[in-house]
């Protein structure tokens, strides 16, 4: 049998130490006072400003408008997550049962004009999709936020690949007993389909917590604004101030991604399943 | 596709409504508006517009400054995808081969797929900021003055850094499933005909891990491309001027910034292509893997 080596473990503690050491330091820099971060540096300890920090990072109307709270912008960013993590398998569940369980003319039709999609992602049209949604008066909305990033095929093909793989005698035992497809669909295929639809909303609530491009475009009124897009607001109030707020910043940033780090590790089994086996 | 299947007339259309919906209306009519703006020339003033040709094309490819632009972003990808794949592989080899604590390794290493790119790249910028930043500490022990944000090549070499960071966990988890796949037979078999653990690794671990790594290669390059975006944007602060930026970058600064629709749907297009490609090759791959795999 191979004995693992100390070195293997050397790596991996190096490598663990990589990756969570940056995100500590700036929980632990967060709780000490502008003035001191700016004096000595980062901080590797624990200061004693943390209720302070947060309370104002979360409690305090900031901005250029003073509109926005840290609350608002949770909850928007909330809103976007779970919006677009429902959106996604509501919209490609449906799609998905179509293609796979129905024989119908102009099916493989669809699935191509579907998985085009995935060909192009929203960056590279980016322009003219702003102008798509400027025109239909959707810019500062939720649904301008949302239903934009929902026009890919992702979520569609997992599922497919899924409903592919469940055994056909399903189908078969359940049209002797004389369901239809609504029935067939709701009773015994999602149900079915239980954990995929976990995994895949754990996957979509976190791409849709950490868009940033689009929101960005998408809203200039900061009643809109999510956490992650905030992050470039407090960039943008730091040009010319003279001793810049670190702790708030970082406060900020501990709070983006704390919710989809919370997610990611709560329902790792399920998440990294879902990735690895509908990511093909 | 199913040997039993539903015939309904109405039902399936029904079904497929809300996705091709949302797809014709913020895909395609997207897609195909850059592409048509970009053979024409827009007033700046929003008088109208005037057909050049593939005029907005030439000048964007005759330009050197996307040129320059185009350069950086081959490498960056290339140095990007190269550094994370290598050490989340490294990563992953060694989560597999211990004994103890291979699952609390990994949950430490993955966790940080979830971050987003611009809250990696805020954090990044405090860490080489030149007041706070800790890595000039470490940076001026050898000697180097580094100026994030106004020296080009410091400012890369942190944008790298960053995307890296943000990168080699998805890598890692893709890399630890593929390898915790391998039958146990075939390593002890490996065990047993090879007792160099490099050769064993080289010439049977790896040609068995290579459909995860050339999926992983393609993610990674559009990872590159295109996700990296929150990253530039954070590193450089609205301040292009004499700072990397990758080529979707460009097309935002002049599309959204300068007002220069025309020349930044060319570039869009200019890069639907290169996506295309890319996308044509994997899923030619995938196709492959279905059947030999």
């Amino acid at each position: 049998m191979y004995k693992s080596k100390l070195s293997d473990h050397l790596i991996l503690i190096l490598g663990s130490v990589l990756m969570i050491g940056p995100v500590l330091i700036v929980f632990l820099t967060s709780t000490h006072d502008a003035v001191e971060v700016h004096r000595f540096g980062l901080m590797a300890s624990w200061g004693d400003h943390f209720t302070e920090t947060y309370n104002k990072v979360l409690f305090k109307e900031g901005g250029f408008t003073g509109q926005v709270t840290g609350v608002r912008m949770l909850i928007n960013s909330l809103i976007l997550g779970i919006g677009f993590g429902i959106g996604k398998i509501v919209l490609s569940m449906l799609a998905a049962y179509a293609i796979v369980y129905f024989r119908f003319r102009m099916g493989t039709f669809f699935f191509w004009v579907i998985f085009t999609t995935l060909l192009l992602p929203l960056e590279v049209r980016i322009m003219p999709s702003y102008e798509v949604v400027q025109q239909l008066g959707m810019l500062n909305s939720y649904s301008g936020m949302i239903v934009p990033l929902l026009a890919s095929a992702t979520g569609t093909f997992y599922f497919r690949q899924f409903f592919k793989s469940v055994p056909d005698e399903l189908l078969e035992a359940a049209r002797i007993d004389g369901a239809g497809p609504f029935k067939f669909f709701i009773d015994i295929l999602v149900p079915t389909s239980k954990t995929m639809i976990a995994a895949i909303f754990i996957i979509m609530f976190v791409y849709g917590w950490n868009q940033y491009l689009w929101p960005m475009m998408m809203t200039n009124d900061e009643a809109h604004f999510t956490l992650v897009r905030g992050i470039k607001q407090i960039l943008l109030v730091w040009v010319g101030s003279q001793i810049p707020e670190y702790n708030e910043a970082f406060a900020l940033a501990v709070l983006a991604m704390l919710p989809p780090v919370l997610v990611v590790l709560i329902f790792q089994s399920w998440f990294i399943k879902g990735l690895t086996e509908s990511d093909k | 596709m199913k040997r039993v299947q539903f015939t309904n007339a109405s039902l399936p259309y029904l079904l497929l409504l809300p996705q091709l919906a949302i797809i014709v209306i913020f895909f395609y009519w997207p897609s195909a508006q850059a592409i048509q703006s970009s053979f024409y020339l827009e007033d700046p003033f929003g008088f109208g517009s005037t057909f050049v040709g593939m005029e907005n094309y030439t000048d964007v490819l005759g330009s050197n400054e996307y040129a320059s632009i185009a350069r950086f972003t081959i490498a960056f990808t290339l140095l990007v995808t190269f550094l994370s794949l290598s050490i989340a592989l490294l990563l992953a080899v060694k989560a597999d081969a211990v004994l103890k604590g291979s699952s609390t390794y990994k949950t430490l290493l993955m966790w940080v797929y979830a971050v987003a790119p611009p809250v990696a790249g805020l954090m990044g910028v405090m860490f080489f900021d030149m007041h706070i930043g800790p890595f000039l500490k470490v940076a001026a022990f050898f000697g180097w003055d580094f100026k994030i944000g106004l020296n080009y090549f410091d400012t890369a070499f942190a944008m790298v850094v960053i995307a890296v960071w943000k990168q080699i966990p998805y890598n890692f988890i893709f890399f630890l499933s593929g390898l915790q796949a391998i039958p146990k037979s075939v390593r002890e078999a490996s065990m047993i005909d090879c007792r160099s653990g490099f050769r064993r690794f080289w010439s049977i671990i790896l040609p068995l891990l290579a459909p995860t790594a050339f999926f992983l290669l393609i993610i990674n390059m559009t990872y590159s491309l295109f996700d990296t975006f929150g990253i530039v944007d954070v590193v450089v602060k609205d301040k292009a001027a004499n700072n990397p930026i990758t080529l979707v970058y460009k097309v935002y600064m002049d599309g959204f910034r300068g007002g220069d629709l025309g020349g930044s749907s060319a570039q869009s297009v200019i890069l639907m292509l290169v996506v295309f490609v890319l996308t044509i090759f994997q899923f030619r791959f995938i196709e492959r893997r279905v059947h030999y795999g």
